[in-house]
């Protein structure tokens, strides 16, 4: 059973590369049809060869300000990994044991993994529309100059924008601690207390040693997901827009190969992070067991 | 009589708070304002707080009727359950054969990681990106065109590859095929090796395995699995109006449209049947595990 070389095997091994090969060939064909020359299209065949498309996109023309997008995008990731990273590893470690509300937290968080995006998206829009209308009446009530002249919308990156894309990496933080508390090997802190460490020590010199792995996953989880998520962001960036924001507008405006440019500048963007992260877990394991 | 060991736990609770209030500010909240507001009216400038079916009503306006075929909203509901069906039918048959290749016939650990990983990546890159990857290949002159004309195949390039339920349906699969690969893996791994070795020597063959043993198992996996891939198409207006060339119907569609309008309550109450419909099939599909238990 389950030989390798025998015929289930052969069937196997082939649905498995070609999903390989479905997954990836798209990508690797528009990275290819990015280096095209000058009069380079949008299909095949190539071109040419030649940064030209990039130049394009590094002078930004016909195109709307993707730098500055861009510049936000990687701030807000920053912003989000940061955010998941503290806020799941601490509620990860409540969660070790069972609190007042503990199962409604956990399937609350649950539910917000796949509630449809564009009703979060919907929801959290209007919450911060209905806070407009609150600091406008209040404005107005009051006489408060710069909210009846200047005051715009509530709605931002850093305000609601933010807490959008907390509802997407949060519950896979949680979900990762679940999965390494799980298995987790109590005795280890014992044995620490036993040894007189107090609990800060404990979860510094024991605790923390053993889950860093699991927290650069998280970590990887929350810059990525954040950077190039869209639909949940679709309606509360405000007046800012995010690059996949940017990037969704482009693909019914733009008929030349710099949006395949653009894709390849993001795409490997994505894969220096995920490359650095893997390889950071690789090195945090492999010093665990030595 | 046996001393009882103190274990020195803090109480932590405390420190599921802050995760509990962005949950609250960002998920709770909005969700219970959203129910509200689909009961408000609302005229081009403003929404006017109220307690009006209106916003109901018109989405359902002569869908009982049948005089004129099915009204507009059965018809994109109809048209979302279609892209559900045939996403969840081909990314559960190709996510358990995926699946199945790692957990069984992938025998080193750092080779199983490996290529575990080599399916998550595409994941932690951008979906507009992945879908816009598609055009080379399926465009016009694409790449399938191109190579089928030269083959002699077809004579005419085949329009239907791109901007059509087809590439939808493609580029769905292409998005959400791990989200039943990482369940369905994770509960083949539970899966005690002794057992299918037992069937194996009782005489069953490997199809008979994988439909009596392999697929009961993996029962919470599928269904997992299932429920992300159900969820997420049944709410999506990217994929379906990107690769549909905004096109196709979809009520994540609808509501994204009235959103940009500021039809808001009008938004509101179509998300609160859409959610309904979701939570219901949800419901439907836990009777049968314990999710908690999968971890």
């Amino acid at each position: 059973m389950h030989k390798i070389g025998s015929t289930g095997f052969l069937i196997f091994l082939s649905i498995f590369v070609s999903f390989v090969i479905f997954l990836y060939g798209p990508i690797f064909s528009i990275i290819l049809l990015s280096f095209q020359g000058p009069s380079g299209g949008l299909t095949f065949p190539l071109n040419g060869f030649s940064f030209y498309w990039f130049g394009e996109l590094w002078r930004g023309s016909g195109l709307v300000d993707i730098g500055a997008s861009f510049r936000r995008s990687i701030g807000l990731g920053i912003f989000v990994m940061i955010l998941t990273v503290i806020l799941s590893v601490s509620a990860g470690l409540a969660f070790r044991k069972k609190f007042l509300g503990s199962d409604l937290l956990f399937y609350t968080t649950i539910a917000s993994l796949i509630v449809p995006s564009i009703v979060l998206s919907l929801g959290v829009a209007l919450e911060f529309r209905l806070i407009d209308s609150l600091i406008i009446t209040f404005g107005e009530m009051l006489e408060i100059q710069s909210i009846v002249e200047n005051f715009q919308t509530s709605l931002g990156m850093y305000t609601s924008g933010f807490g959008a894309q907390l509802t997407w990496t949060l519950p896979f933080g949680l979900l990762i601690m679940f999965a390494i508390f799980n298995r987790f090997d109590k005795s280890l802190e014992e044995a620490s207390r036993d040894l007189g460490a107090n609990s800060y020590q404990t979860f510094w010199y024991v605790v923390f040693p053993i889950i860093a792995p699991s927290i650069v996953g998280i970590a990887l989880f929350g810059f990525t997901l954040s950077y190039d998520e869209l639909a949940r962001s679709s309606q509360v960036m405000g007046a800012t827009n995010t690059l996949p924001l940017d990037l969704r507008g482009l693909t019914t405006t733009v008929t030349t190969p710099i949006i395949y440019a653009l894709g390849t500048v993001t795409t490997s963007i994505s894969f220096l992070v995920i490359g650095f992260s893997l390889t950071l877990v690789y090195i945090l394991r492999h010093k665990k067991i030595r | 009589m046996r001393k009882k060991i103190r274990i020195f736990q803090p109480k932590l609770s405390w420190l599921a708070i802050p995760f509990a209030l962005i949950f609250i500010a960002y998920f709770v909240v909005p969700l219970i304002l959203t129910l509200i507001v689909s009961f408000w009216d609302y005229t081009e400038y403003s929404i006017i707080p109220d307690f009006i079916f209106g916003n109901y009503v018109y989405i359902f306006q002569g869908c009982f009727s049948f005089e004129d075929g099915l009204c507009l909203t059965f018809k994109t509901y109809i048209s979302t359950f279609f892209f559900c069906f045939f996403t969840w039918l081909i990314t559960l048959l190709l996510g358990f054969s995926v699946a199945y290749f790692l957990a069984f016939y992938v025998n080193s650990l750092p080779l199983q990681i490996t290529l575990f990983l080599i399916c998550t990546i595409p994941f932690w890159t951008s979906n507009v990106i992945r879908m816009v990857s598609w055009i080379p290949l399926l465009g016009r002159n694409g790449l399938v065109n191109e190579t089928l004309i030269s083959f002699g195949l077809i004579q005419e390039p085949m329009e239907w590859l791109l901007y059509s339920s087809f590439s939808v349906v493609l580029a769905l699969v292409h998005l959400y095929t791990l989200f039943m690969i990482v369940p369905i893996f994770n509960s083949m791994l539970r899966i005690d090796k002794e057992v299918i070795e037992a069937a194996y020597d009782s005489g069953a063959n490997q199809f008979q395995i994988i439909t009596n043993v392999i697929i009961p198992l993996c029962k919470p996996g599928i269904i997992i699995g299932s429920i992300f891939v159900i969820t997420v198409v049944m709410g999506d207006f990217l994929t379906i109006g990107i690769m549909g060339g905004q096109q196709l119907a979809s009520i994540g569609k609808i509501i994204n449209t009235e959103m940009n309008y500021l039809q808001l309550p009008g938004a509101a109450a179509n998300s609160v049947i859409l959610l309904l419909i979701t939570i219901f099939i949800i419901i439907v599909m836990t009777k049968f595990i314990d999710i908690r238990k999968e971890l």
